[in-house]
């Protein structure tokens, strides 16, 4: 069987899940999971850009997500004019001033030259410049987050098309990579892990509690959406007339109406990014990246400047990542930082790579559709299987309804286990690179 | 009498805290640095290592607390301690022989070691939650404080109560007594010795007849001791969570880093740099400097640097710093 075969088997058998999910149990539950697959797919081609090209080891991926979904808030809400006036030019004010003295305090440390008087001079700025934005920055916030707290409390976003913020999303992530990549680039790979692990847990931790920013834990919901809501859809009477004619109840044809845009939106995004990784892979810069990635010392040798190839390729991927975020927060309809967590938006997504096949691209993808089907439906599963197990047990055992209860997180074990097996018996993954 | 009041309500909310804390961090640090000096990878199972054996602690607790045994004043935990230990013992021997060996004997790249361990990082999530479910577990019993604020007022006339938790005593003793054997161990006795060896130069040590696989195996089983210690430690002086147990995972690698990876006394300087850095950046410093300003100069805010949410902020910022300006850590650790 040649390597074309057998990966299309491999697709169709995904896409055959996807389907009998749609037959078994819903068909609004089988365009769930195929949603969530795109958007995991295209998580999963930044990894692999980052992981499979060049060897570095990203593990903040959720806070690119979660600065993706940032992004939707920022760009597509509307504007609170209330906190604008409020507090809003304070606030702008106080972050300029804080990136000023960030900016300051690096250009002193590298222009001047090195001895004590540098050292108290970098602090000096560092430490005058913290109270000074403080000051600025901290009347203004309280004035932002005092207007309307239950509702608003925030200073809003532009108001644009939510479809705009998929590219913001990217850029956003990519100016935050960017200045992760510039401090953390040069440390050997463990330090880069911790540091990236480090950034994204330090990116939630901000969206959790700078509530003047998107409201913090206080979520933002509503956010606009670039499909029909099923609410107007129902009251068409054009809609209704063709879904009863197509023999579908207008409530469920409006449901899935809805979903299958989004699909469609998904899929144009997912093979445009596809497109341009497996170009890049393909050219003169991807041989470079996979060249830096199999000996550094090698290509650094050729003339190859591999830190700043790393930061290139560091910046792409963490972009393809927000862009991804975006498209998340897109579906959801609103921003939760609550529910990020690093199992979920970080380690999972490496659980896509490693599976599907990192340094391919069509490996990240199908390993992205394939992990997140299990994901949803590893749940239900185990559910039956523990009915199974304990369908033996008396009604009022103890065990019985702690091991029906514990079913849930049967999720965990298995794509842990799933993962060890992959790397132990098939470490290439699923669709191992040419 | 105002000086002494801002030393001891300094003592009462950074001091004392910071203490118990840094040597919770130090002891899981020490087990990081362990692994790292002789497998050579960073183990991103580490945390919930440290909430396997806790779970296994909290498990016997209970059973302990059922059948009516208790440790007196002390926490029963203490008593079950060394039950967790060999529980977690036995789980880190298991996931070594299926796991990491294979790896080993091929001599797998050290990243491929750092994804082994994320696989096993989950299988270890799922399976304390599984047992004991996801959510917060009291098991702490026994006295509360070896001295409380209160009697510290009556005791000394001052304005301010200094309160010692007597799980915080106990982090300290525990820990002293963890880190004298472990040093005991590494520097006095043959196997002690043979690990540092492996350490410091594994072709060399192989070639003076160092049986590897053994040096391996004691290492798991000094980790495994040393997490448990940790864990229990930190549950009993907080309480037991196993995703707080997972997010631990930053601070404990930032102190290894920092101290130096693969040294063990830098592990523990630098779980007390980093517990001291996040406790006193994150301190409201109201109360102490309204003792030590003069009249009429008292702040007015809270004067906290950062907002307690931004913990994880402050030991990240100190192993950038480093990082960037002594990459080996502050005790010339590894460097590969």
């Amino acid at each position: 069987m040649s390597a074309a075969v057998k990966n299309t088997v491999l697709f169709a058998l995904v896409g055959g899940l996807i389907l009998l999910t749609g037959f078994m149990q819903s068909w609004n539950s089988a365009l769930l999971i195929l949603n969530m697959g795109l958007i995991s797919a295209i998580m999963a081609i930044g990894v692999n850009l980052q992981w499979g090209f060049a060897g570095l080891f990203n593990v903040g991926v959720m806070g690119f997500v979660a600065l993706g979904g940032l992004a939707v808030v920022l760009v597509s809400a509307d504007p609170v004019g209330e906190a604008w006036a409020a507090g809003g030019t304070r606030v702008l004010l106080g972050l300029l001033l804080g990136a000023a003295t960030v900016v300051a305090a690096v250009l002193v440390n590298t222009r001047m030259p090195r001895g004590r008087a540098r050292a108290i001079a970098t602090l000096a700025i560092l430490i005058g410049g913290f109270f000074v934005y403080r000051g600025v920055f901290d009347p203004g916030v309280e004035a932002v987050e005092k207007v309307n707290p239950a509702g608003t409390g925030f200073l809003g976003g532009l108001g644009l098309p939510v479809l705009l913020a998929w590219p913001a999303g990217g850029l956003l992530a990519a100016g935050a990579a960017w200045l992760i990549g510039k401090t953390a680039l040069g440390l050997r790979s463990d330090y880069l892990a911790i540091a990236t692990l480090g950034i994204a847990e330090i990116i939630i931790a901000v969206m959790k509690n700078e509530d003047w920013l998107a409201r913090g834990v206080k979520n933002v919901v509503g956010l606009s959406r670039p499909v029909p809501y099923e609410i107007d859809l129902q009251n068409d009477p054009g809609f209704v007339d063709s879904a009863i004619g197509l023999g579908f109840d207008p409530v469920t044809a409006s449901t899935l109406y809805v979903k299958v845009g989004y699909s469609a939106l998904f899929l144009v995004v997912l093979v445009i990014l596809l497109w341009m990784a497996q170009m890049a892979l393909k050219s003169p810069w991807g041989r470079m990246m996979r060249a830096i990635r199999d000996s550094e010392v090698a290509a650094e040798a050729m003339g190859k400047d591999v830190t700043r190839r790393h930061l290139q390729v560091f910046v792409l991927g963490s972009a393809i990542c927000g862009i991804a975020g975006a498209m998340m927060t897109t579906l959801d309809g609103q921003l939760t930082p609550g529910t990020y967590q690093p199992l979920r938006f970080t380690f999972l997504i490496w659980v896509m790579v490693i599976v599907g096949g990192s340094g391919n691209n069509f490996g990240a993808v199908l390993g992205g559709f394939l992990i997140w089907l299990l994901w949803v439906q590893v749940e239900p599963i185990g559910q039956f299987l523990m009915d199974v197990i304990t369908s033996g047990m008396a009604e009022d055992s103890a065990l019985r309804s702690h091991l029906l209860g514990s079913a849930a997180h049967m999720r965990l074990l298995t794509m842990g286990l799933l993962l060890l097996l992959v790397l132990r018996f098939s470490p290439r993954g699923l669709i191992p690179e040419k | 009498m105002d000086f002494l009041n801002a030393i001891v309500a300094l003592s009462n909310f950074v001091l004392v805290p910071a203490i118990a804390y840094g040597s919770q961090l130090a002891l899981g640090a020490l087990g990081v640095t362990l692994i790292y000096g002789i497998l050579r990878f960073s183990n991103f199972a580490h945390g919930d290592t440290m909430a396997f054996g806790t779970m296994v602690v909290v498990l016997v607790t209970w059973w302990f607390q059922s059948m009516g045994i208790s440790f007196g004043p002390l926490p029963t935990a203490l008593l079950a301690l060394p039950l967790g230990i060999l529980g977690c013992m036995a789980l880190l021997l298991v996931t070594d022989r299926v796991v990491y060996r294979f790896y080993r004997a091929q001599k797998a790249k050290p990243v491929i070691l750092v994804i082994v361990s994320m696989g096993v990082m989950f299988i270890l999530n799922g399976l304390v939650r599984f047992i004991i479910g996801p959510d917060e577990q009291r098991f702490a019993d026994g006295e509360r404080f070896i001295i409380s604020a209160r009697d510290f007022k009556e005791m000394t006339g001052l304005r301010e109560g200094l309160a010692i938790k007597s799980t915080q005593g106990i982090t300290v003793i525990v820990a002293v007594i963890a880190v004298a054997l472990l040093f005991w161990f590494l520097n006095r006795t043959r196997t002690g010795k043979s690990m540092r060896a492996y350490s410091d130069n594994e072709d060399l040590a192989l070639l003076s007849g160092i049986n590897p696989e053994r040096v391996v195996m004691y290492t798991w089983l000094i980790v495994a001791a040393l997490a448990t210690v940790a864990g229990t430690l930190y549950g009993l002086d907080k309480s037991f969570k196993p995703f707080v147990y997972f997010q631990l995972l930053l601070p404990i690698f930032a102190s290894a880093i920092v101290g130096g990876l693969g040294s063990p006394l830098g592990a523990i300087a630098g779980g007390f740099v980093i517990a001291f850095s996040e406790v006193t950046i994150t301190y409201a410093w109201k109360k102490v400097l309204g003792y030590l300003m003069p009249e009429g100069l008292e702040p007015d805010g809270l004067v906290q640097l950062l907002s307690t949410d931004y913990k994880f902020a402050v030991s990240f910022v100190i192993l950038l710093i480093v990082l960037l300006f002594r990459p080996t850590g502050l005790f010339r650790g590894k460097s590969v």
